[in-house]
């Protein structure tokens, strides 16, 4: 009756994941105090989620309220523990999956946008085509001298990844981005 | 007022009434307080890791908050198992710790360590003050967060000189912080799919956890008044002992790793269960993609986090299993009306299940078996007033098992961090909080020495606590695990150098008792209930019993080794290759 022991060959608690990962767009809205982010980003690191981007600044001022957008990936189980983890912290008020929240409003995807700053050194013809391709991309020159220019470019991630990359060639010295901020399209708020 | 005064004036104010500390330079203004004042009595420890567990015994006999008091630097890196230990059981702890003066932060200062940052992952939420007028606030507000929810741990830091600066008390206020709201009140929609889910039930069971001993007195009785209603049959997990009574005839035993066959082989086998206050641990489950594969699960947690984590839920319930069970019982009462005959097959099923008497052992009338140990500590104290507590290792799964709970709140034990050292200091926290009842900690030899310091501190405060220890000179759950494992290599899981302990109980100004005779337990058993002080019983048992039946490492519930099958072949064989690197 209990003569099943023969090897099951699998694991004692962690059933094989068959699940695809997807990327998501979470937004998080916090009070804005001492520690709070370490919260958001220790509880990331602890559990073994991802973090493949995250912006954070005070957005209500007089409220002290803070919005954090991150970008994880994971299948969808880990997605909505994600989320659940995050609002059992104390400060969190809020949390909306903006990839759910846009596939529920019909949409392929949130409204993701991050900028660049892209310092770029050289002479002659590289350094003309990157100013051309600077204007191609529509990003702006903020500082310059006759041996570099730095680049302001604001877009999609593809994007601002798309401009780095053919300006590799032409004398890139270094980036700074800001990470994605993203919100979904239409009247509501999160 | 000063910041010193205003942590008494909020300990008052919150009803604490005992707490348990340690000294040190950076809370020394409040420990000036504290004499000062007779209303807050403190409990002086050893160890800070003896405050935490004190406190933790204090609050999961009481359903009050523990609360610990601590110095910085080391006092807090001392206090972090048992924050831990709360935070994994649910245990409401606030844990006051002393920081260096505000100036000195950062500077690597005497006894400074990062309080806040070291215990941000082990508690529900912490604070570090820099501003005394913030102070008032912060305490209530810590006292509201450990106590409501899912209850946890919580620590306070608070730098010397805010100790010592003066400002405004604010006394406790109902309005809470916005962004801290536990959803208490379930689904009433959700509820009604329950219900008409479990009324619709031929193979149903109730696997309830440490969420109903939590939630209060009342969820334990509608507990009981939903297994009398509809006939269901009931199992618990560790943490969830006491809530329905032992002798109750709907009571299959615990369920888990070493849990009773039918309560697992029922959960296999149900074809609806209905969660209540648990979270589907892996010491329960057993292996999750063969866990109870035929049933639709109903699932009440306070905590949205734990629906969906390891298990998916047919029917989450988010609430206070408290508020879910009052409404799970009016609706049954009013739509459901129990079929208790359509149940027979179930429970005849269950009873062949039963028969197998999976908690047998082979008495011996030359060598005290640890389970008769159990029994007959049971026997012996079961119509008293007695409050358990344990250790971790093969003990705590015989007590358990053999010993019967019959209320919520009598059973502390350290389930989901496994704290070996718990038990000696919970006692004393229970003690502290019963001074009239039989508090009992059932020990192993090895646990029992990782916290013995507080034996001193049980003779300090007359608090009578029975230290029983099942010593068979092994740490006999790491033996048990090499034997199924490792080979056999018993590698340092003997403690060959173990002390006298009827001696060491003398030291202390303790009571010792040693047994080693079957026929001489009762009479030893009845010595140590009548002494009226601290007593280490020193009960040897058969050194090389294990703890069975058990769950071996991925396997699934109805693959349980049974102690008449746990010859040495089948327990070398029970784990495979894959189930060896999972623990």
């Amino acid at each position: 009756m209990n003569a099943q022991l023969q090897p099951t060959g699998s694991a004692y608690f962690i059933a094989k994941e068959t699940a695809l990962p997807e990327t998501h767009t979470l937004s998080v809205l916090v009070d804005n105090e001492p520690g709070v982010l370490a919260r958001v980003i220790g509880l990331f690191s602890g559990r073994g989620y991802n973090i493949e981007s995250l912006t954070v600044s005070e957005t209500e001022h007089e409220k002290h309220l803070s919005r954090i957008t991150i970008v994880t990936r994971g299948t969808p189980h880990v997605l909505e523990q994600i989320k659940h983890q995050l609002e059992r912290i104390v400060p969190v008020h809020r949390v909306v999956d903006l990839s759910v929240r846009a596939a529920e409003l019909g949409q392929d995807r949130p409204l993701e946008r991050e900028l660049a700053l892209v310092k770029v050194a050289g002479t002659g013809d590289a350094r003309v085509e990157a100013l051309r391709l600077a204007d191609a991309f529509r990003a702006s020159v903020i500082d310059a001298n006759t041996e570099h220019f730095i680049f302001e470019i604001t877009g999609k991630v593809s994007k601002i990844e798309q401009f780095i990359a053919i300006m590799k060639p032409l004398g890139l010295v270094e980036v700074c981005r800001t990470g994605v901020a993203a919100m979904n399209r239409g009247p509501q708020g999160m | 007022m000063t910041g010193a005064e205003m942590v008494v004036q909020a300990l008052k104010d919150n009803g604490v009434q005992h707490l348990f500390g340690y000294p040190g330079g950076a809370v020394l203004p409040i420990y000036d307080e504290l004499f000062q004042q007779d209303d807050v009595q403190h409990i002086l420890v050893r160890h800070e890791q003896g405050a935490g567990h004190a406190a933790e015994g204090y609050a999961r006999s009481t359903g009050k908050a523990g609360v610990m008091l601590v110095t910085s630097g080391p006092g807090a890196t001392n206090a972090v198992t048992p924050l831990q230990d709360a935070l994994m059981d649910s245990i409401p702890l606030v844990c006051i710790t002393g920081q260096v003066p505000t100036t000195l932060i950062g500077s690597d200062a005497f006894q400074e360590c990062d309080t806040v940052g070291i215990t941000r992952p082990c508690t529900k939420h912490n604070w570090l003050v820099k501003d005394v007028n913030e102070l008032a606030g912060i305490l209530h507000e810590a006292f509201h967060v450990a106590t409501t929810g899912r209850p946890g741990p919580v620590v306070v830091d608070i730098p010397k000189d805010v100790q010592f600066a003066k400002g405004i008390y604010t006394p406790p206020q109902t309005a809470p912080r916005t962004s801290y709201q536990p959803k208490v009140q379930g689904d009433l929609e959700r509820v009604k799919e329950a219900v008409a889910l479990m009324a619709s039930a031929k193979r149903p069971i109730i696997y309830s956890g440490g969420g109903v001993v939590n939630s209060g007195t009342e969820a334990s009785h509608l507990l009981r008044e939903l297994v009398d209603l509809t006939g269901f049959p009931i199992t618990s997990t560790l943490m969830g002992l006491g809530a329905y009574p032992a002798s109750g005839k709907n009571w299959l035993g615990m369920l888990g790793m070493h849990g009773s066959y039918e309560a697992n082989m029922a959960m296999h086998d149900c074809d609806v269960m209905v969660c209540i206050g648990a979270r589907f641990d892996d010491r329960i489950t057993g292996r999750l993609n063969a866990f109870s594969p035929n049933s639709k699960k109903i699932h009440i947690d306070i905590d949205p986090s734990s629906i969906n984590k390891n298990v998916r839920a047919d029917v989450p319930i988010l609430g206070d299993v408290g508020r879910v069970l009052e409404d799970m019982v009016r609706l049954w009462r009013a739509t459901a009306k129990a079929d208790k005959k359509a149940l027979y097959p179930w429970w005849e099923q269950i009873a062949k299940w039963r028969a197998r008497d999976s908690y047998a052992y082979k008495h011996n009338s030359d060598v005290i078996m640890p389970q008769y140990a159990i029994q007959r500590l049971y026997e012996n104290t079961k119509h008293l007033d007695t409050y358990i507590t344990t250790e971790v290792g093969q003990h705590q799964m015989w007590a358990a098992q053999h010993y019967g709970f019959e209320k919520p709140n009598r059973w502390m034990t350290s389930g989901g961090l496994g704290t070996m050292g718990y038990g000696l200091p919970a006692a004393l926290g229970v003690q502290i909080a019963h001074p009239e009842s039989l508090v009992i900690d059932i020990a192993g030899d090895a646990s029992v020495q990782m916290c013995i310091q507080e034996m001193s501190a049980a003779l300090q405060y007359n608090a009578p606590i029975k230290v029983f220890i099942l010593n068979n000179s092994y740490m006999g759950m790491v033996r048990q695990w090499q034997q199924l494992l490792h080979g056999n290599r018993l590698s340092h899981s003997y403690t060959e150098a173990m002390p006298d302990f009827v001696k060491l109980a003398e030291a202390y100004g303790g009571h010792g008792i040693r047994c080693d005779k079957p026929d001489e337990l009762d009479d030893a058993i009845k010595e140590m209930i009548a002494v009226k002080k601290p007593v280490i019983f020193d009960c040897r048992v058969a050194t090389l019993a294990n703890c069975f039946p058990m769950i071996p490492s991925g396997k699934a519930h109805n693959e349980m080794l049974l102690p008449d099958e746990a010859t040495d072949e089948a327990v070398a064989n029970a784990i495979d290759a894959k189930g060896r690197e999972l623990v």
